[in-house]
This record gives structure tokens, C-alpha cells and sequence, in this order.
């Protein structure tokens, strides 16, 4: 403390209607105690409301890789011809699903705007019906939003029978938009088993 | 746990005696004792589990426990550390220290006090049950995810998870009573003539700690209790197959846990200063300057969370701002540090225990600091992330700057509250054996984090084992001293030389003019500060 302090006893009030101070500061603490609990109720809305703030910038910005999960129209956009973009193609299948996965090509190399189909290879090496649901990402996260998917397996799940191998196509474009110190991209499957409960 | 510090005096001091009392006790000094004793006890807990895991590595490969067991006695750890043995701590000096430092008779809302401290011995209990409930079959043992909860791994945990989010419902709700308390009566019960500006240090500090607690605990509720839905009722908020996201997790994990280091510490800047100008029997320095510092880290600490995640892919932008503001956040810390070292400038220095750990914790959470800073630069934590070089950090930060800074409080305020002074000779002794033996623990692992040993792991590479073993050999050093510093508080409650009111020479400020130890029931004429 910068200051010193200098104590004196305060004279004994010698009021008898004494019920007032005392009992006026308890109910002066008690209303500030639930004007607090405001604070309280405020952070827990603040860390609910965080969930569909947090989803909506990544959508808008695309700031955590994902795509979107819905088909994207097929404007007639430009092939821009000037300009060549590569994108590569990695899989992963994550714990709890019994399938092989993974891309018949690599990578592909192509002009904004121009749509290609590839396809990737599932297999269920089990020997019960499975479901599985891809989920992508596209890095670097500022590519996300002009990776288009015209058509994708990863709408919708996918169900294999035992010991089944399918082909499951992917029809997509990049946005002749796609800035233009970005000439590659990564687009990353991971499956998941959907079967739970 | 019955105490001297109430037994003789006050008469009509007439409250239920035996464990009655404790329960139902609504006095700010006997909640204040129960929460620093449960803090010494949950410390040498905490620290029994920590002597397990540096046992394990004291040597390369896998010899006393499986790696799961290792990964909860690392977690829970932690928590317990955190929210059971600082959190706590500082709590309990804030019940016993601030009504007499302020002037006021108790607490504003005493039952609710008694309610905060309650919640506390269950939520223990819950964060370590299943390692019990392992023994007998039951489940898989206690967290295994580290303290910080990450999904997916603590969305397939097994049940240690829920008593662990249970247990941090609980901490929590505790905190936020704890917190509404502190500020209510740093608010309408300050003795007439103490304005805000003339409040000790101490109170400051508790009161910025309070308004962030209030504000960021909710939001670890909130992501535990997500993390309850995902695991149990069929939400996908942190499941990327269902849609959600894991980094989100981290957002909201850490937009609590960043300010949740300052919530540690505020309370110990807050005392430091005090310390400071006792011993060196000098005004405080810069208290202006101190208490808008507190402001200015309050503030900062709710935008700087993501750099604990610098590494998870976020856009180069956002690593900017979070490397500049966390970086920004030195600027007042500085400050501070000034202030402190200019407290003592030219001041007569005596160095007694408390002095000692005073003046060890500012060099020794500078270097915490200092390595945060490193830290904090985008490109080294690529590095050094999840690497031993952060564990050395936090421990600098936490051990040195949280636990170290309590013990000298205790060291200085033992006498007030037990009204004996404590023996000088065995308390410089235990300051030299837990400073020497902190730096022997944790210089080595800075030096393992830089040549690239992660943390959490239970087994490593042969090229490591020096320091592991240094490492592990001081830590139980440094263990062991602690049982000295427990032998030194017993001994002190049970007797020893009578203390003065002011009990040290410089020392100045309310709590001072009391007896010591303090009547039962102080203040209750509140006296007029000019
Ligand atoms: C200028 C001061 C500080 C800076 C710049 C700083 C910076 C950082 C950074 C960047 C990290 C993340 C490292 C990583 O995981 O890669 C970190 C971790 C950490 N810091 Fe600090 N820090 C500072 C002070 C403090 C203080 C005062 C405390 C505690 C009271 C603290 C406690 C922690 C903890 C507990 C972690 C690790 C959490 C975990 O991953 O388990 N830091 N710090
Ligand atoms: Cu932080």
C-alpha cells in the first residue's frame, strides 16, 4: 500500500433502532451477489452462442479446411486456361471402421473452372454390413471455399456389404476466384464409421 | 485440524464445536484455514502422482507402470495441482486476508462461503475415485488425456472422463461462488474512508481474478459439459464425422485456461509487493502503475488463447494477432517487475523466510516469463511445441511463480494467523533445498524440450537419459522438502515464539494492528481509514 493508515475506532452509535445498517448491507450484498450471477449467465450464453459463431466464420472464411457439404451449382464459369492448379488427394480411414480406402490417382493437374471427375476405392474388409461417412478438408484453409464439389460421395453415407469394393466417384472444379498465389491444394478424406447406436 | 487460532480468546464466540464447526462454520477465518489446509493436503497428493511419473522416467523404457496409468497420473496431476492445490491456496488467503486487510467484519455472504469451500473435498474425490474403481474392476482408471481434455481421445475415454467433467462442474461452481463473494465484499464492505484506490495489493488482485473467473469458468463448463453430450447423447460438437470439430475444443478450452494462468496469479502479484515493502521497510513503488497493470493483463489474458495451438493449422493472419498480443501481454508484466525491484531499491533488506522466497520467485518466475516469450514467437513454438520445453516453462511459471510465491505468504502471514512465530532456521532451509532442488528439476527439461523430447510420453530415446535422470532425482529431492515445509506449519500451530501484532518490523496495513492471532470476530467496529 502506498499509503499508511491511520486507524480510529468508530464511536459506538448509540441508535437503538439498530436493525437498519447491519440488515441494509446484507440485502445490499445479497443484490449485488445475483447482480454477479448476471455475469455468470452471460459467459455460459457466451460459450453456447461460440458454437454456431465459431461454425459460421469457418464457413465464410473456411478458416478450418471444410468444404461445403452440399452440391455446388454449376455456373457457367470460365475455364481460366492461363492458369494451372494441382490438386492432390489423401485418405484416411479412422478407428472403429473396417475399410480400405484411398484414392485411384494421386494427384491431378488442372485449370480453374475445367470440372473433373476422380474416384477413390472403399472396401469393406469385414463381414458385416458397414456405413461409413467421409468427411474432407481442403488445405491450405483459405482454399476451401473455391474448392467446388459438383457431386461427391461424402453427401451422404455410404454402406458397403461384406467384403464389398465400390468405385465412388468425386465431381469437382476450382474457382477460377482462387487467389492467385495459390497453385496447389490438398484434399484430405477421412471416413468414419457411421453405424453408432 | 483443530487450530490455535481461535482456541483462546472470545468467549462469546459461540459456535458448535468439533467437526460440527467446521461444517457448518460461516466464520472467514475458519474457511480461510480449511481451504489452506485442504490446498497442503491436495499439494502433497498432487505431488505423490507426479513422483510416479518422474520414477518412470528416471530411466529409459517402460518398468513401474503401463502407459495409460502414466497418462492419468499425468492428467489428473494437473488438475489437481491446478484446481485443487493453487486455486485454492489463494482462496484461503483471500478469506482470511482480505476482511482484515479491508477492514471488514467477515465476508458479505458467509453461507455461500461455507458452500464454495464444501464443494471443493467432493470434486477431489470424484477426480480420483476411478483410479480406486480400477482396482476393483470397475472401469478403466481415471482421465487419461492430459488436463487439458482434448477430444477425440476424450470423447473414446472411458469413465475417468465424466468424473473428471464432474469434477470440474463442481471446481467450477465453487470458483464462481468463491469469486461473487470476493467481489461483493471488496465492494460494500471496504471500511469507511478506504476507497477502491487505497485497497491493499492483495485485493486488487483478487478482484481482477474474481471478474475473470466469473467470466471464464462458464466457458470450461460449457465445453465439458459439450464434451458430455458427444460422449453420451449423441452430439457431434467435437466429432468431426457428425459435422463438428475438435480444434473447436480447443477454442474454447483455452479461451478459459489462458486467463485461467492469470487467475493463478494475480492473487500472489498481489502479496508479493507487501512482502516486498516489509522487508525492505519502503512504501510500495508505482501502486498506481501496479494495479492499472492488473487491469491491462486482465484484459489481455481473453484474447491471446489460440497460441496454445499455434500448430493446429490456424490461417497465417490469426497467428499474427495471436503472436502479437501474446507477446503485448510482457509490456505490463514489465511494469510490474519494475516496480517490484524498484520497492526494493535502496531499501533496508532484511531476509528473512518470506523475503527469500520473495526475492527467489521474481528471478526465478522471470525466467518463466522470459521462456513464455520464447514461446510466443510462431515460428520457435512449431518447434517447441508439445515438447518438454513448455513443461519446464509452466513449472517456472506455475511451481516457482504459483506455488512458491504461496509459500511466502504463508511464511508471512503464519505468525498473524497462529499468532506463534515459526522456526526461522528450518524455514531458510527449506527455501534453499526447494529453490536448488526446482532448478535441478526443471533446467534439465528445458534442455530435453530443445533437443526434442515430447511431453506425456512414459518412454524415450536413449540420448535423453542424463537429464531424465537428473531430472528425476531432484524432483524427489524437492519432493521431500516439502515435508519439511509441512513439519515447519505444524510445529508453528502447535507453538513457538509468541508473535507481535505487527510481527515484522516494516510491516504495515490493517491486518497488522489486530492481535495475532486475530479475535474470532474482528472488526466488527470498523475502523476509519484517513
Ligand atoms: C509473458 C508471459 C507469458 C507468455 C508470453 C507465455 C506464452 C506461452 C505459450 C506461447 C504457451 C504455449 C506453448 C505450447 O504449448 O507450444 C504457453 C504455455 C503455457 N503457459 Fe505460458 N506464457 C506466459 C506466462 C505464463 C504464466 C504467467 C503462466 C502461469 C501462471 C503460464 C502458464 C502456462 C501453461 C500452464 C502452459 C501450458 C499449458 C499446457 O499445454 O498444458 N504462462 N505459454
Ligand atoms: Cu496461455
Amino acid at each position: 500500500m502506498v499509503c499508511s493508515f491511520h486507524v480510529y475506532t468508530m464511536e459506538i452509535k448509540a441508535n437503538d433502532n439498530d436493525t437498519s445498517p447491519d440488515q441494509q448491507r446484507k440485502l445490499a450484498n445479497k443484490k449485488l451477489g445475483f447482480k454477479l450471477l448476471w455475469i455468470v449467465a452471460g459467459s455460459i450464453a457466451f460459450s453456447i452462442a461460440l458454437v454456431p459463431l465459431y461454425n459460421v466464420l469457418c464457413t465464410l472464411t473456411g478458416l478450418n479446411g471444410k468444404t461445403k457439404t452440399t452440391a455446388s451449382e454449376i455456373s457457367n464459369t470460365k475455364v481460366d486456361e492461363s492458369r494451372w492448379v494441382t490438386v492432390q488427394f489423401t485418405s484416411n480411414v479412422m478407428p472403429g471402421l473396417g475399410w480400405n480406402f484411398h484414392p485411384k490417382q494421386s494427384s491431378i493437374r488442372l485449370h480453374p473452372g475445367q470440372i473433373q471427375t476422380v474416384l477413390f476405392e472403399a472396401k469393406n474388409i469385414t463381414s458385416q454390413v458397414v456405413a461409413g461417412q467421409a468427411v474432407p478438408s481442403v488445405s491450405p484453409g483459405v482454399a476451401s471455399i473455391y474448392f467446388k464439389k459438383i457431386e461427391c460421395f461424402c453427401f451422404v453415407r455410404q454402406e458397403l456389404q461384406p467384403g464389398e469394393t465400390k468405385l465412388m466417384p468425386l465431381r469437382f472444379f476450382v474457382s477460377p476466384d482462387l487467389p492467385s498465389d495459390v497453385s496447389e491444394m490438398t484434399l484430405s478424406y477421412a471416413f468414419f464409421s457411421a453405424d453408432k447406436q | 485440524m483443530s487450530t490455535t487460532t481461535v482456541a483462546h480468546h472470545d468467549e462469546h464466540a459461540d459456535h458448535p464445536t468439533g467437526i460440527m464447526r467446521w461444517l457448518t462454520t460461516t466464520n472467514h477465518k475458519d474457511i480461510g484455514t480449511m481451504y489452506l489446509t485442504f490446498s497442503l493436503i491436495m499439494f502433497l497428493v498432487g505431488g505423490c502422482m507426479i513422483l510416479g511419473i518422474r520414477a518412470e522416467l528416471f530411466k529409459p523404457g517402460l518398468q513401474l507402470m503401463n502407459p495409460d496409468f502414466f497418462n492419468q497420473l499425468i492428467g489428473v496431476h494437473a488438475l489437481i495441482m491446478i484446481f485443487a492445490a493453487l486455486m485454492p491456496a489463494a482462496t484461503g488467503f483471500a478469506n482470511w486476508m482480505i476482511p482484515l486487510q479491508i477492514g471488514a467484519p467477515d465476508m458479505a455472504l458467509p453461507r455461500l462461503n461455507n458452500w464454495g469451500f464444501w464443494l471443493l473435498p467432493p470434486s477431489a474425490i470424484l477426480l480420483t475415485l476411478p483410479f480406486t474403481l480400477a482396482l476393483f474392476g470397475i472401469g478403466d482408471g481415471a482421465l487419461a488425456t492430459g488436463w487439458t481434455f482434448y477430444p477425440p481421445l476424450s470423447v473414446q475415454g472411458g469413465i475417468g472422463v465424466d468424473f473428471a467433467i464432474f469434477a470440474v462442474h463442481l471446481l467450477g461452481i465453487s470458483s464462481v461462488l468463491g469469486s461473487i463473494n470476493i467481489i461483493v465484499t471488496l465492494f460494500n464492505m471496504r471500511a469507511p474512508g478506504m476507497t477502491l484506490m487505497k485497497m491493499p495489493l492483495f485485493a486488487w488482485g483478487w478482484l481482477i481474478t474474481a471478474f475473470l473467473l466469473i467470466a471464464t469458468i462458464p466457458v470450461l463448463a460449457g465445453a465439458v459439459t459439450m464434451l458430455l453430450t458427444d460422449r453420451h447423447f449423441g452430439t457431434h460438437f467435437f466429432d468431426a464425422a457428425g459435422g463438428g470439430d475438435p480444434i473447436m475444443f480447443q477454442h474454447l478450452f483455452w479461451f478459459f485456461g489462458h486467463p485461467e494462468v492469470y487467475i493463478l496469479l494475480l492473487p500472489v502479484w498481489g502479496f508479493i509487493p507487501q512482502i516486498l515493502q516489509t522487508f525492505s521497510r519502503k512504501p510500495v513503488y508505482g501502486y498506481k502503475a501496479q494495479v492499472y497493470s492488473f487491469w491491462a493483463i486482465g484484459a489481455l489474458a481473453v484474447v491471446v488463447w489460440a497460441h496454445h495451438f499455434f500448430t493446429a493449422g490456424l490461417p497465417v493472419p490469426a497467428l499474427l494477432y495471436f503472436m502479437y498480443s501474446t507477446m503485448a501481454i510482457s509490456l505490463p508484466l514489465a511494469v510490474l517487475f519494475f516496480c517490484w525491484i524498484k520497492t526494493m531499491w535502496k531499501g533496508s533488506m532484511s531476509f528473512e523466510t518470506p523475503m527469500l522466497f520473495t526475492v527467489g520467485w521474481i528471478i526465478l518466475f522471470g525466467i518463466g516469463g522470459l521462456t513464455g516469450l520464447v514461446l510466443a514467437d510462431v515460428a520457435a513454438d512449431a518447434q517447441y511445441h508439445n515438447s518438454y520445453f513448455v513443461v519446464a516453462h509452466f513449472h517456472y511459471t506455475l511451481f516457482a511463480g504459483g506455488i512458491m510465491g504461496i509459500m511466502a505468504g504463508v511464511y508471512y502471514w503464519l505468525p498473524k494467523m497462529t499468532g506463534h512465530m515459526y522456526n526461522e532456521k528450518l524455514g531458510k532451509t527449506h527455501f534453499w533445498l526447494t529453490a536448488i532442488s526446482f532448478n535441478m528439476t526443471f533446467i534439465p527439461q528445458f534442455f530435453l524440450g530443445l533437443a526434442g523430447m515430447p511431453r506425456r510420453i512414459p518412454d524415450y530415446a536413449l540420448q535423453f537419459a542424463e537429464f531424465n535422470m537428473i531430472s528425476s532425482i531432484s524432483a524427489f529431492v524437492l519432493g521431500l522438502s516439502q515435508l519439511l515445509f509441512v513439519y515447519i506449519i505444524i510445529t508453528c500451530i502447535r507453538g513457538g515464539k509468541k508473535a507481535t501484532d505487527q510481527v515484522w518490523e516494516g510491516a504495515e496495513g490493517l491486518e497488522w494492528t489486530l492481535s495475532s492471532p486475530p479475535p474470532y470476530h474482528s472488526f466488527a467496529e470498523q475502523p476509519v481509514i484517513k
